[in-house]
């Protein structure tokens, strides 16, 4: 075996709605325990979960209104790292166009939002967005 | 289902505590929005959130924090933040909130640090 084995694969599909990024983070939460992830690693990860499903559930305008998550436990002997991908088959956008956001413009800005994939960014170790006309796709990944 | 947010509000001479229990999301926020502008409109500016009983937050809920950051600092106000889990007080400081809001480990030491400010 080598490190990039995988060594367990879980898929969800969750509809879009009402706290559907808590289903997710509990998922989520539920692999990383699984491979004895520290818990404020845990926490991390269920928060970066949160945040892509939000920013899917915000922007995709997805036809079939579904977030497709998957949890991917990589590894050796031991697992290794996490690699969960969220993905939606909404009307993409181009991540190279987005402005990273500032907390001194959002003071005096009308709108305040716009942190997901910062905060995705600042809490996973690598993340890779690829988004297109026919959905976005994160990859994320955390080491344990 | 997560319960709705839950809130506990301490008068105190001179400033108030915000408790919270539960997820900090929209409507979260919003809650926590409406309760600190009563206390502006009560007369308070020094405004602490105890994060104690709060695991999770959204940044759709933290962007509704920046509001209120905002009406504090045009009021010469202070906003401080304690009891923060460890992944919510390194997503407060990957947004810059740390910068215009105190953030404390405890509430002694938030309410010392809004006392002399």
């Amino acid at each position: 075996m080598n490190g990039d084995d995988v060594i367990r694969e879980i898929s969800l599909t969750l509809q879009m709605g009402p706290e559907m990024e808590i289903a997710a983070s509990r998922a989520a939460t539920s692999v990383a325990e699984s491979m004895r992830m520290s818990a404020d690693k845990i926490d991390e990860v269920r928060m970066a979960v949160v945040e892509a499903c939000i920013n899917a559930i915000e922007h995709s305008q997805a036809p079939d209104q579904t977030v497709y998550l998957s949890f991917v436990v990589l590894g050796g002997r031991e697992p290794d790292r996490l690699e969960i991908t969220v993905r939606d088959s909404g009307v993409g956008f181009s991540p190279d166009e987005l402005k990273e956001p500032r907390i001194e413009d959002k003071l005096t800005s009308e709108r305040k939002r716009g942190w997901g994939l910062k905060i995705i960014r600042g809490l996973m170790d690598d993340v890779d967005v690829r988004s297109s006309s026919n959905g976005t796709t994160i990859v994320m990944s955390k080491a344990r | 289902m997560t319960e709705t947010l839950k809130l506990r509000v301490e008068r105190r001479d001179g400033l108030a505590i915000i408790y919270t229990e539960g997820y900090i999301n929209n409507q979260g926020g919003e809650q926590i929005a409406s309760a600190a502008y009563e206390l502006l409109e009560e007369g308070y500016k020094r405004i602490l959130l105890n994060l104690v009983g709060t695991k999770i937050v959204n940044s759709i809920g933290i962007s509704i924090l920046i509001e209120i950051i905002e009406k504090m600092l045009a009021i010469d106000g202070r906003l401080a933040f304690c009891c923060l889990t460890p992944t919510i007080h390194k997503t407060f400081h990957i947004m810059g909130l740390a910068q215009y809001a105190g953030i404390y480990d405890d509430e002694a030491a938030a309410v010392e640090a809004l006392a002399a400010a």
